[in-house]
């Protein structure tokens, strides 16, 4: 049997019996997964990259509390969303008045830029990604956590805190945001896309 | 209310196949036969598609290289059960327990049980009596105690306080039971 075929579990067993190299296994399983989510709450690689490495030591530190109860992505998602908040709270972020012209001149051109980027790129990833970027952070959490993380509702509502029929609702109202955001900023790009491929 | 929106919630549940079988069947028919509501799954599952099929962001090729590195000079911490005591907790438990409970048999003593006549209450009632000559109830101030501002704080806390270890306790028994 090979490394890849160990599930989660028993890769955390062996590894509290002292198989320290088998976590890199984990690692290379929820990196993507992992940084992925926290690109969404830092914006900037380079600060997701520094975060998600954290959590992982965290994550190892931590890995005897692990009951196995719920999936490992769940127990991690918990230490992700810490570490996430942590950092925000460290980080002043720059805040500006919507009051004021010059910041919504900003906005607009940082919109127009995505676009702009987007039809450079013609790709639909980065249109998503761009999209999801424009949503609030709960939103892009829950259908990162959906699709990216394949949880179930039932995951989500205990990692959130929240009824599994919430989840449902929320997660309805978060895809119907992210279909009004692609309508509003990225018609033209999905115009461009729907010539090649088809969305 | 927005008419569309049971119709794109019903389409969600068919999409992410959390319809029942009759529901399910529904929808399929409605999807089949009606060209609205064929229309809005049309754009509802583009949506889906887009999500379902869009891909993770990498991180770095040394980043599994640079945890590895950072874990060698870590150890794992022993689980938080093994160094949290739970007789510690229990005589917590315990200390509130019979701090309330001595609170509650002070105040049944204080009440004035002499009210009944019957043969049965005579112990109870002689008990009261000398009581009462030791501690003379008119003397004290009712009014004043429970109107002070302290005492409704209590209460509202001890009252919030119950209304969250019940909403808890709810919550585990909910989980548990799902």
């Amino acid at each position: 049997m090979t490394y890849k075929e160990l599930t989660d579990t028993e890769i955390i067993k062996r590894v509290l019996q002292g198989e320290q190299a088998l976590y890199a296994q984990l690692v290379l399983r929820y990196q993507s997964y992992v940084f992925t989510l926290v690109l969404r709450f830092t914006d900037n690689r380079e600060d997701a990259e520094e975060i998600s490495q954290d959590i992982f030591v965290k994550a190892y530190r931590s890995l005897a509390d692990f009951r196995g109860d719920a999936k490992f992505s769940t127990w991690l998602y918990t230490i992700v969303r810490t570490s996430c908040i942590t950092f925000l709270r460290k980080k002043r972020l720059p805040t500006a008045s919507l009051d004021n012209e010059k910041t919504l001149m900003q906005v607009e051109s940082r919109e127009s830029d995505i676009g702009a980027n987007l039809i450079e790129q013609k790709s639909r990833h980065a249109m998503l990604n761009a999209a999801i970027g424009l949503l609030s952070p709960n939103d892009s959490q829950l259908l990162n956590l959906f699709y990216k993380g394949e949880q179930s509702l039932e995951e989500i509502g205990r990692i959130m805190g929240l009824d599994p029929n919430t989840v449902k609702v929320k997660l309805h109202r978060a895809r119907n945001r992210l279909r009004e955001k692609i309508e509003t900023h990225f018609s033209y790009a999905v115009q461009e896309l729907s010539g090649h491929d088809g969305i | 209310m927005n008419t569309e929106q049971p119709m794109e919630d019903r389409l969600w549940d068919y999409i992410d196949g959390l319809s029942s079988p009759a529901e399910h069947s529904a929808v399929e028919t409605l999807i089949a036969a009606n060209l609205q509501w064929s229309r809005k799954y049309r754009e509802l599952l583009d949506v889906h598609q887009l999500l379902a099929g869009s891909e993770l962001e990498a991180p770095s090729m040394r980043f599994t290289k640079n945890v590895m590195e950072e874990i060698a000079r870590h150890h794992v911490a022993p689980a938080t059960t093994t160094y949290v005591n739970k007789n510690i907790i229990r005589s917590i438990g315990a200390f509130f327990i019979s701090m309330i409970a001595g609170l509650l048999i002070y105040c049944f003593a204080m009440i004035k049980w002499s009210g009944g006549s019957s043969s049965s209450s005579n112990l109870i009632s002689s008990y009261s009596t000398s009581l009462e000559k030791k501690l003379p109830l008119e003397k004290i101030n009712w009014e004043k105690l429970f109107s002070s501002s302290y005492v409704t704080a209590f209460m509202l806390i001890a009252v919030v306080s119950g209304l969250v270890l019940l909403d808890l306790y709810l919550q585990r028994k909910k989980q548990q039971v799902s």
